[in-house]
């Protein structure tokens, strides 16, 4: 195999605003790119505290404090940089633009279809009308909603189902070709025919896009992901191919969760 | 149970439209002698209490002439006594009373007293319009501070502070605007200490802290997880309070004016005090005018017959002015809520 990385974190702690114990302990950890990452392990792990730590979302609230490095790679440069060093608001745009991510719960903005796609292009300064309306349907297509949407698109996007709704997100999402793309639980809140539906969605969008994704179900994991990253108490415990998480793993903690003896 | 229950709100709910109807159907019963008399030219007639005698066209222009005097002396004395208000609605109180016993010996000489409702209705239009375009811009930057920019250690303490100003009687914002920004508007402003614009300003000044606090707690419910979805697809600050949290948080953004809008255009108290009680078309927004709420508090107890009816009919008119606007920005702004 031949792997690069396109992220990768280094000696990582994070401690929450008013917290004494950090929640992340010296994590390291590369991300691939091109590859789907897991991140697993059980309730209250950080493993969404990890995630939104690699586009800088916890810098919306004051007072959280971090050490160590989390490096991104400069695609024009091919240089690795540290996502820490950008201070100006707009090189904070330019990370969030790089590095997408998907919620939980669907988040559609309250607006049409269309505008909820073309929102990020918009932010870009793009307002050409043919260019806007080629990439949200290439976008749309890209997230498998197109064929249902295409006769709505004017539509207020609250209007579509769950499922429908957490695919308009990736659709908006790589309407703006980030380099990586976050997932914080995308299919917990969804039925299990939306949920096979955003899985072969993830497996699909591999070929663009490098994907990190936190999940409950080990199923999932072990179906969609190249790599998996086992934590446990705001440590890092096992980081390996996800064949060798599932099939051999070397911690005894990490082989307990698997089998599912706690979690 | 459940079925005393389902039918007790349902009475609860029938109770308001009753109500509504019937107070609409009493004002309507008791402006109905000034409604046949004067009928639609009502709204746009400027006259009020003026006598005419249709026999004798010179002395209806006398008459006329004789009440423009005492308007101008009014305008006068305000000009001279702005600090002495309470000298100054004796003095309209006595012109008006003058006016009604020259009505009754107007009447004996079978001639008319005319009734017309432009003045007061331009006042109060006009004292809204100011207010909430005064307002608005204000009481949405107060919400947006408070909701999305200020850190929580100023946004609960002033946040609290609004509320309270939200519950200051509105007399109190009448006597402050009298004595203190009355004067202080017609240093900036030009023209006397009280009139339309001094009037709409201190409406403004009183329902900003009242929407200000409606608008900040629907702003609050904008989902966090919404707003960083927002920042994850790069959008700045200014960004996600336009796009995400205005749009989100709409419909109780524009409640929040409606009501303010309500409470603007009803309201008595503050306005008696500043907008100079004068029947006078304004010329300029500094003018004194004359507000329906204002026309009806000040002449209820002096009124009877026609005069009575003619302030029922100008109550039923603010009745429907506050129903039609309130209706149309429901309808209009939030059309496409399911
Ligand atoms: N805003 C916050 N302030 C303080 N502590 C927090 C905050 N959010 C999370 N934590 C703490 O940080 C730790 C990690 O939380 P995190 O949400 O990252 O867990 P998680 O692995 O995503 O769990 P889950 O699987 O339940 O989503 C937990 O102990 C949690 O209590
Ligand atoms: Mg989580």
């Amino acid at each position: 195999m031949n792997l690069e990385k396109v992220m990768d974190i280094k000696n990582f702690s994070f401690t929450y605003a008013g917290a004494e114990k950090p929640s992340l302990k010296k994590i390291n950890l590369p991300v691939y790119e091109k590859k789907v990452t897991a991140l697993i392990g059980p309730s209250g792990c950080g493993k969404s505290t990890l995630l939104r730590s690699l586009n800088r979302i916890h810098d919306l609230y004051p007072g959280n404090r971090y050490e160590g490095e989390i490096l991104l790679k400069n695609q024009k440069t091919k240089e690795m940089e540290n996502i820490f060093n950008y201070k100006k608001e707009n090189e904070l745009i330019n990370l969030r633009q790089r590095v997408g991510m998907i919620f939980q719960k669907p988040t559609p903005f309250p607006m049409s279809i269309y505008d909820n796609i073309a929102y990020g292009l918009r932010l870009q300064g793009k307002k050409d009308k043919k260019e806007l309306d080629e990439r949200v349907e290439a976008a749309l297509k890209g997230a498998a909603l197109w064929d249902e949407v295409k006769e709505r698109l004017k539509d207020d996007a609250r209007g579509l189902s769950g499922g429908q709704q957490q695919r308009l997100c990736i659709a908006r999402a790589i309407a703006v070709e980030p380099e990586v793309l976050l997932m914080d639980e995308p299919t917990s809140a969804l039925d299990p025919i939306s949920t096979v539906a955003i899985e072969e969605l993830v497996t699909k969008l591999k070929d663009k896009v490098t994907i990190v994704i936190v999940t409950h179900n080990m199923q999932q994991a072990s179906r969609i992901s190249d790599f998996t990253a086992y934590m446990y108490l705001g440590e890092l415990i096992e980081f390996g191919t996800t064949e060798q998480i599932f099939l051999n793993p070397k911690k005894k903690n990490t082989a307990d969760y698997i089998s599912g003896k706690f979690g | 149970m459940e079925n005393i229950f389902k039918r007790l709100s349902a009475l609860n709910a029938t109770t308001i439209l009753f109500l509504l109807t019937g107070i609409f159907v009493v004002l309507f019963l008791y402006a109905k002698p000034a409604i046949k008399e004067y009928g639609i030219k009502f709204l746009i007639d400027p006259r009020w209490g003026v006598s005419i005698n249709p026999n004798k066209p010179s002395n209806n222009q006398d008459k006329a002439v004789v009440n423009q005097d005492n308007e101008n002396i009014v305008v006068e004395e305000e000009d001279i006594g702005g600090n002495v208000p309470v000298d100054q609605e004796e003095i309209i109180q006595t012109d008006e009373e003058d006016i009604a016993i020259n009505d009754e010996d107007a009447l004996s000489q079978k001639s008319k007293v005319i009734y017309g409702g432009l003045i007061p209705i331009v006042g109060t239009v006009l004292s809204t319009v100011i207010a909430m375009a005064f307002a608005v811009p204000i009481a949405m930057g107060i919400a947006v501070f408070l909701s999305e920019i200020a850190p929580f250690y100023i946004s609960k303490p002033v946040g609290v502070a609004i509320e309270l100003l939200a519950a200051i009687p509105s007399i109190i914002y009448g006597m402050w605007g009298l004595f203190y920004f009355g004067p202080v508007v017609s240093r900036i402003f030009g023209g006397g200490s009280v009139g339309l614009l001094v009037a709409g300003l201190v409406l403004g000044i009183m329902i900003i802290p009242f929407m200000a606090s409606l608008s900040r707690d629907s702003m609050n419910t904008t989902p966090s997880v919404l707003k960083e979805s927002a920042y994850a697809m790069g959008a700045t600050k200014f960004e996600v309070i336009k796009d995400v949290i205005f749009p989100y948080a709409k419909s109780g953004i524009i409640g929040s004016m409606i009501l303010a809008l309500g409470r603007a255009l009803g309201e008595t108290m503050a306005v008696a005090f500043v907008i100079g009680g004068v029947f006078k078309l304004p010329e300029k927004i500094t003018d004194p005018s004359v507000s329906i709420p204002v026309v009806l508090a000040n002449n209820f107890a002096e009124s009877s017959g026609m005069s009575l009816s003619a302030l029922f009919y100008l109550a039923l008119i603010l009745f429907v002015i506050s129903f039609l606007v309130i209706s149309f920005a429901k309808f209009y702004f939030l059309r496409d809520k399911k």
